[in-house]
């Protein structure tokens, strides 16, 4: 065990732990995976719902009070089906497709603080890590859609495939302006920064801390992130991959059952990572709107998770509001668009950061 | 009207205003019906499922004159006739309806001259077999004994317009 543990620190270099650290870990990570979990049960549920609103109708209201204990009642459902594979399928790269998925977007998790100091991993490159891991999850579009062996999987990989990387891009360029202002990767210190610096400190009013975000300086870059993240976890009007007017459900017709189901789960846990890091890049993590005593009595953790549900709640209104792009509009958004508007904003920022002395200066990187 | 369209598309000036236009929505009332547990008013002419009428002294009203059996489109219905063993009258020894074949015209009401076959306001019959569809004489009158309330009422509403 010793020797598994000390190759480990060698290899990857995870530090070796003491037993009570390592138990303490395990259980910190089982607590955020169940929450986590959990929540994105009730996030599916709250999808549904707003969409449903907006077309006039009530949603699921039948499984438990309002319908709470839909998601539950349909996770049931899927693990009872019986899972198809598709005889021309390749059956270890496409049972291992949603497990990618699923897998990437949960451990993106890892290293999102949700409240001060509750980041499972404070690692310094935190940024660095998310990206990294949501720009792998297009590995499980394209495994389901080539394992699948059939066209319109194929197709809607292939154009998954397009769409992520197209829209990485501008969200690369979005986060490095947010960088510059904060001078650090780690995600902990872009929301410290959020809270010690900003527009509110400079008219001298400290304490309306919402106007200390980088959501006003940085407005096009809110909206421009925001709007990539919707095309990031191929969200309408974005979901070309699955695009179920031309390509029936895109890289999962062939998929059914669980297989199903974890799929979708890793889409709505990968969304939900995106509206964390909407709330900490630009509306300032855990910190409260008002920095008075009825607003800060409650805990970090509310308020971002009410941010994060906030957000979401633009993602399902935009789901419902917006008819779907064209592929080539869509192509023509992500690299003559967004592409120059964030190019030049990043010269701007950087430029105004330069000249005027602004900028945080207390992180430790 | 280029520079104009290009600070409205900037400005995201359609998404917000949709934005607006759907919380209107989003708070107005829901025409929905809780189905399973609150049902939409159907007319007094709703042609659901099928039943053999009794008259009140318990007499089955059919006379086994197979207009109906003749009007069917959808050639579903099946009657034999003959004597009736204690009194000699005449009546249908068989009355089978396949609902399966069904069209739910309603001409077999129309076409009753004692209102003896009637479609009732019931829409609520799906069955899990194919063959639980195959209603037979018992099947049609125990529905119109279960249903007979609500028929007579239906009948009476619609009587002045025929």
């Amino acid at each position: 065990m010793d020797f598994i543990l000390a190759a480990l620190d060698y290899l990857l270099g995870i530090p070796v732990l003491g037993w009570g650290e390592q138990v303490g870990f395990v259980y910190k990570g089982l607590l955020l995976l169940v929450s986590l979990l959990i929540f994105t049960a009730f996030i599916l549920l709250a999808d549904r719902k707003v969409w449903a609103a907006v077309q006039i109708r009530r949603g699921p209201n039948v499984v438990g009070a309002f319908g709470l204990l839909q998601s539950f009642a349909d996770l049931l459902k899927f693990v009872f089906k019986e899972p198809i594979i598709p005889a021309g399928a390749d059956k270890a790269v496409f049972l291992l497709a949603p497990l990618v998925t699923a897998l990437l977007a949960l451990s993106a998790w890892v290293v999102v603080p949700i409240d001060a100091g509750w980041a499972l991993a404070d690692i310094n490159v935190g940024i660095l890590y998310i990206f990294a891991i949501s720009s792998l999850g297009v590995y499980g579009v394209i495994m389901a859609g080539w394992a699948s062996n059939s066209k319109y999987p194929f197709l809607g990989a292939l154009r998954s495939a397009a769409q992520m990387v197209s829209y990485e891009v501008s969200i690369g360029f979005v986060i490095v302006t947010v960088l510059l202002c904060v001078g650090s990767l780690n995600l902990t210190d872009i929301v410290i920064a959020q809270q010690e610096m900003g527009l509110a400190h400079a008219i001298g009013l400290p304490w309306l801390s919402f106007l200390n975000w980088f959501w006003l300086p940085l407005f096009p870059m809110f909206v421009i992130f925001f709007i990539s993240a919707l095309a990031e976890t191929n969200r309408p009007p974005f979901d070309l991959p699955e695009g179920e007017s031309e390509l029936v459900a895109g890289f999962m017709v062939e998929y059914s059952s669980t297989q199903y189901m974890t799929f979708m789960l890793g889409e709505y846990i990968s969304i939900l990572l995106m509206c964390a890091l909407t709330t900490i890049l630009f509306l300032g993590g855990w910190s409260s709107p008002i920095d008075l005593p009825p607003f800060t009595w409650l805990p970090g953790v509310f308020w971002f998770v009410l941010k994060l549900s906030l957000v979401f709640f633009m993602f399902a209104m935009t789901k419902a509001i917006v008819p779907r792009y064209r592929y080539d509009q869509l192509m023509r958004l992500g690299w003559k668009v967004f592409l120059p508007i964030s190019l030049f904003m990043i010269f701007v920022v950087a430029f105004v950061l330069q000249f005027t002395g602004w900028g945080w200066h207390g992180g430790v990187a | 009207m280029r520079a104009a369209q290009f600070v409205n598309s900037l400005l995201l000036k359609e998404f917000v205003s949709a934005f607006f236009l759907a919380m209107r929505y989003f708070f107005s009332p829901k025409p929905t019906i809780n189905y399973p547990f609150e049902k939409g008013p159907i007319s007094p002419r709703f042609r659901g499922e099928h039943a053999l009428r009794r008259y009140p002294n318990g007499e089955e009203r059919c006379i086994a004159c197979k207009l109906c059996e003749a009007i069917c489109p959808a050639q579903a219905i099946t009657i034999e006739a003959g004597p009736r063993q204690n009194d000699g009258t005449r009546r249908t020894v068989r009355y089978d309806i396949d609902m399966v074949k069904c069209i739910y015209c309603g001409f077999c009401q129309e076409a009753c001259p004692v209102d003896a076959i009637v479609e009732g306001p019931n829409f609520e019959f799906a069955t899990e077999t194919r063959e639980e569809l195959y209603f037979n004489k018992d099947k049609l009158l125990a529905n119109g004994d279960r249903w007979e309330r609500e028929i007579a009422a239906n009948l009476a509403a619609d009587a002045p317009y025929r």
